[in-house]
């Protein structure tokens, strides 16, 4: 063997060694806070929801009764309906007026395209507990606009915060005024990924623009659509800020979500365990949508 | 592509769209009108799409009697001091998961970005007790430390980094630079680009965060701007003068971002599309 071989080798074996604790050491304080607030409050919030504890003393184990109290809880279920009710509303209005915003916004026709797209796009960048604040503000039932133009039109307004169907409307047309421009984004950059001679060659067909988007937009965008359906469903779960300025929850329970449960559940009632029992079926349901989403995309890609 | 005359269809077409775009811009408008009516104005029927006697009468209430300069304060320290370890740690990661090779090392980066699936909403007591036990409860560093991980920012950098020539760490190892070295004259001045955009969107989390500061501050001295505000819109009687002047003023920061940014904020939102609250 040569020498120069083995002093290279050494070497190189030096430096990979090198690179390893360079590695390990730059991804090391993200790791630590990823541990600190995720790994321990997922592993203690599933001990808590095993226990009966108030915050106080020491958590008395109980095994699975907070589970068992929670599926034979109708308060848990309408809770659970409410979200589910609030997620299925929102997904696919935010999706479509997205999708379609972003088809008008790439036509070249359209006059005014970056404007528009800034104006969609602005609310996406305000905090949520503003836009509910803004909407509520919009929608007051005595002073707000909407009902002072309602009342033009036919007399009287509506009542939007005190009226559980209406206060729900109220939310899903908040959701969309600030989620919609993000996803709006997400469709015209890869609508204008699509390239024009898939187009030219379906008009040369003869092909109606409605075909068009039906046959070659829509397909091709098949991984956007499920990614913006998979981000939108997730962030409609967690939604709370918002729908805590917004309605607070009301009226009576009416727009009150699974977070906010868990959270007066948690902290204002202080009965801890079950609140984590709680939080772990919304964890599962999280886990859940993600997985059957990944199983689904798979699946779209194979085709 | 598209026919070259202009149909009817186009005419209907554009006159859709900009409706569209001014409902999508009169919401937050409105609320910037409305901010200028002072007193009793504000509450007036019929309401008046400018203000008769604008004044800034309500913004001094607001940010003097009511304390707003000081939650304003509170949310800047918060919101940059954020970034700033953010855009240290994710960018070390990011080059990290791309330029090395060390055992585990996708398990572990998969294993941050789920975390981007699951969000801290859903374990907010136990999270609480964990903030607690480190000492970090109604402090400002409690309200700055956990959410420095970004799954976004780590996954940005990474993506960037994996872009960047092996060829040009070889040369530079082989000029006996050491890692750290590298990485600190070389790595993060090439990284400029998607380094501005992460500052951006980390601000922009932070600014707008309410549930870490919902639960780690107790004390109303160390509100940041979001919880002062979700704060008054939950009392009894809703001081609407304030709260108007409140969330224009809280909107301010994030306008200048915005229209320093723009092209920044969208292309990046078009090419990575991802989001984290």
């Amino acid at each position: 063997m040569e020498p120069t071989k083995t002093v290279k080798l050494k070497k190189a074996s030096k430096l990979g060694a090198e690179q390893r604790r360079t590695g390990y050491l730059f991804i090391l304080p993200n790791c630590i806070i990823f541990v600190l607030f995720f790994i321990i409050p997922a592993v203690l919030g599933f001990y808590y929801s095993l226990t009966e504890y108030n915050g106080f003393g020491s958590p008395e184990f109980i095994g699975f009764a907070n589970y068992a109290k929670l599926f034979s809880d109708t308060s848990f279920y309408k809770i659970l309906w409410h979200t589910f009710l609030y997620v299925l509303l929102t997904v696919p209005t935010v999706f479509v007026a997205a999708l379609a915003i972003a088809m008008g916004l790439t036509r070249v026709w359209i006059r005014g395209r970056d404007f528009m797209r800034i104006s969609v796009f602005w609310p996406t960048m305000i905090s949520t507990v503003i836009v509910g604040l803004i909407w509520r503000w919009i929608f007051g039932e005595n002073s707000g606009i909407v009902n002072y133009l309602l009342s033009l039109l036919k007399g009287s307004g509506l009542p939007w915060l005190t009226d559980s169907t209406l206060a729900m409307v109220t939310l899903v047309i908040a959701t969309v005024w600030s989620k919609a421009g993000y996803f709006m984004i997400i469709f015209v950059g890869a609508i204008e990924a699509i390239p024009t001679s898939y187009y030219e060659a379906a008009y040369l067909d003869g092909a109606k623009p409605w075909q068009v988007f039906r046959r070659i937009t829509f397909p091709l965008l098949k991984p956007t659509n499920f990614m913006v359906i998979l981000l939108c469903m997730i962030n409609s779960f967690k939604e709370y800020p918002m729908i805590l300025s917004l309605t607070g929850g009301g009226p009576a329970d009416a727009t009150t979500n699974i977070v906010q449960y868990i959270y007066k559940t948690g902290f204002e009632r202080s009965d801890i365990g079950y609140a984590s029992a709680a939080s772990m079926v919304m964890f599962v349901i999280l886990v859940l949508i993600a997985i059957l989403q990944f199983k689904l995309q798979k699946g779209g890609s194979n085709e | 592509m598209t026919p070259k005359k202009t149909t009817k269809g186009m005419v209907a077409g554009n006159v859709i769209m900009w409706v569209v775009a001014l409902l999508f811009l009169f919401p937050a408008v409105w609320i910037v009108l409305c901010s200028f009516k002072p007193g009793n104005e504000l509450f007036s029927i019929p309401p008046t799409l400018f203000p008769k006697n604008p004044s800034f009468s309500s913004y001094l209430t607001t940010w003097q009697q009511n304390n707003f300069l000081h939650y304003f304060v509170n949310s800047m320290i918060v919101a940059v001091a954020s970034t700033l370890i953010t855009l240290l740690i994710n960018t070390m990661a990011g080059f990290a998961f791309a330029k090395y090779r060390f055992k585990g090392r996708d398990f572990i980066f998969m294993a941050l970005l789920t975390t981007m699936m699951l969000p801290t909403e859903v374990i907010m007591r136990p999270t609480f007790t964990v903030v607690s036990t480190l000492g970090l409860y109604n402090t400002l560093w409690g309200v700055i430390i956990p959410p420095i991980a970004t799954p976004t920012g780590i996954f940005l950098m990474r993506q960037y980094f994996m872009g960047v020539p092996d060829s040009l760490l070889e040369s530079a190892r082989i000029d006996g630079a050491g890692e750290v070295r590298i990485f600190a004259t070389m790595m993060v001045p090439l990284a400029k680009p998607v380094i501005s955009t992460l500052t951006i969107l980390s601000f922009m989390w932070r600014w707008n965060d309410y549930v870490w500061p919902m639960l780690v501050i107790s004390d109303q001295s160390k509100y940041t701007m979001q919880l002062a505000i979700a704060n008054l819109v939950g009392e009894l009687s809703i001081d609407w003068n304030t709260l108007l002047c409140a969330s224009v003023i809280s909107m301010v920061p994030m306008l200048i971002v915005f229209a320093l940014f723009q092209k920044q904020i969208i292309a990046s939102v078009m090419t990575s599309g991802l989001k984290e609250g």
